[in-house]
């Protein structure tokens, strides 16, 4: 086993030996322009595009027309948000979405709202799932999207969405899926969860970074977006700028491995997750899941350990690569809003680790993560002083802090 | 973020880590921050003719307050109360290497001292035993 240990798969992914190796070509011999017309290079590019185009299309159940790519996630959600919003401000101003969905959604919100546009975000429950009524109750004749996560990326729980699509189609609203962390790793058909716009990227699922895709629905509805990048009308006129012809194909690749592998590595990963999970929160007492117990993600684990902190953890386990939900982790010195919306207490979002179990992961990395984890809550309870007070019987919750 | 040595050190073999019975003669205790934040330090000291003989420590927190509060029970022992009431977090962010981002670590160690010495003198006051019996150095 080599060290260290890459255990955060949801965070991002190696990319699989076979993408490099489809790509590889496409920087060299075949480097044209795929929107060159002209000639063989042009053609040569355009092809592998066209392919790759064809085996995303595929694993979603779209058109390969319906395909928009974008440098990634972030960007299809903001193309999604704002084109949609843009393209249809005569219609309405109000969009709905969750208060757990990614920074790349929920900040794309707050900047619409800033220029007027009304948004909702909707509440989760304990286990981070939104209320399909909810969303029923949400809508007014003024909404014209709805903007819901298909998989939680720290928690990794997954949303009926079906049952939101059904909504919006009888309402005549438009839906939006960011599927980043679910596409690849769990079946899903734009036509199943009746959605009509849906974000997703390549390096979630062993592809190269700086390549994603917005599926824009062609046929009922025919949905129109307003673009944030003008130019030579790439991309339907959504998107322009010359294709990353090697990261196209490299996504494509990326999309056909997930297909042949899904049903085989979905099992794999999801009993390597619940070994980790039974290893660590079987050994101590007082650790919690965060997140819904079975609609989730099969390689996610996200764990609060009481009384010590998540960073002070991190620091404990430094030869595995994990990521934490407390604020010394994050730029904002805030703990996870997604673990706060869930009614997680601060204590206990300051307490979170996420775990992301991948394609490469081994039961010997598992193993060895477990055991280096109790190790380290131990060490770190021995050393806590609320550790102390709880075994003293001090409830915590009664005394006075001087909150800073 | 990569943590500084004396972090990592101060991390893995925490110095004086423990608790001394509150109500004990001539121990002062300080419990700062608060769990919401992410951080609670508890600092104790144990003092004898105005010296400090003892010092102990238990933290929640990150590896930079862990190693603030280890390095300050290390800074107390042998310090007189009013020696150990002039330690600066200043001083804890130069010695550890603290980024800034962490600063907040020392200033909690800072306020852990000054709270164990407030309880040892307020503890000293009520048992009408101060520490006159030593001259302050």
């Amino acid at each position: 086993m080599k060290l260290p240990i890459y255990m955060d798969n949801h965070s991002t992914t190696p990319c699989d030996p076979r993408v490099v190796d489809a790509m590889l070509p496409y920087f060299t011999e075949k480097f044209g322009n795929s929107a060159s017309r002209n000639h063989s290079f042009g053609w040569e590019a355009e092809e592998g595009v066209d392919q790759a185009r064809k085996h995303i299309a595929n694993l979603i159940h779209a058109d390969a027309k319906e395909i928009v790519f974008t440098s990634g996630a972030t960007e299809s959600d903001n193309l999604a948000l704002k084109g949609v919003v843009e393209m249809y401000k005569e219609k309405g101003d109000h969009i709905i979405t969750t208060s757990t969905e990614h920074r790349a959604v929920i900040d794309a919100a707050k900047s619409l709202e800033k220029k007027g546009v009304k948004v909702t975000y909707l509440p989760v429950d304990k286990a981070g799932r939104v209320d399909p009524d909810d969303v029923r109750n949400a809508i007014t004749d003024k909404t014209i999207l709805i903007s819901i996560m298909l998989a939680n990326n720290e928690i990794g729980t997954i949303h009926p969405i079906a049952e939101i699509g059904r909504i919006a189609k009888e309402k005549g609203v438009l839906f939006h899926c960011d599927a980043t962390q679910g596409v690849g790793k769990i079946p899903v058909d734009v036509q199943e969860l009746g959605v009509d716009l849906m974000s997703f990227t390549a390096h979630k699922i062993y592809g190269p970074k700086g390549i994603g895709a917005l599926y824009v629905r062609r046929k009922a509805p025919r949905v129109r977006l307003a673009p944030m990048i003008d130019g030579g009308g790439h991309e339907r006129g959504m998107r322009s700028g010359t294709l990353p012809v090697p990261l196209v194909v490299g996504f494509g690749k990326a999309i056909e491995l997930c297909a042949q592998e899904m049903p085989e590595e979905s099992v794999r990963t999801m009993a390597l997750r619940d070994r980790l999970q039974d290893g660590i929160m079987g050994a101590m007492e007082e650790v919690y899941l965060n997140g819904h117990p079975t609609e989730r993600l099969p390689g996610n684990l996200n764990i609060s350990f009481a009384y010590v902190e998540g960073e002070a953890l991190l620091m404990g386990v430094k030869e595995i690569a994990l990521s934490s939900g407390s604020a010394c982790t994050s730029a904002t010195l805030e703990p996870s809003y997604v673990l706060r919306a869930l009614g997680v207490g601060s204590d206990l979002a300051h307490s979170s680790i996420r775990f992301g179990i991948g394609r490469f992961t081994t039961p010997e990395e598992v193993e060895y993560t477990i055991d280096r984890m109790i190790k380290a809550v131990n060490h770190l309870r021995e050393m806590s002083p609320l550790y102390e007070m709880a075994k003293e019987g001090v409830d915590l919750k009664t005394v006075q802090w001087a909150v800073h | 973020m990569a943590y500084s040595e004396k972090v990592i050190d101060h991390y893995n073999n925490p110095r004086n880590m423990g608790s001394f019975k509150k109500e004990e003669d001539g121990v002062g205790t300080g419990i700062v921050g608060a769990p919401e934040c992410g951080d609670v330090m508890k600092l104790q000291i144990k003092v004898e003719n105005d010296t400090i003989v003892d010092a102990k420590f238990k933290t929640f927190g990150c590896g930079s307050a862990i190693a603030s509060s280890s390095l300050a029970t290390e800074w107390l022992k042998g310090k007189t109360v009013d020696q150990a009431g002039q330690i600066k977090n200043t001083e804890i962010v130069q010695e550890l290497n603290l980024p800034p981002v962490k600063i907040h670590c020392s200033v909690l160690a800072e306020d852990a001292i000054k709270a164990a010495l407030n309880d040892y003198k307020k503890k000293a006051d009520t048992e009408g035993e101060t520490a006159e019996a030593a001259t302050p150095a």
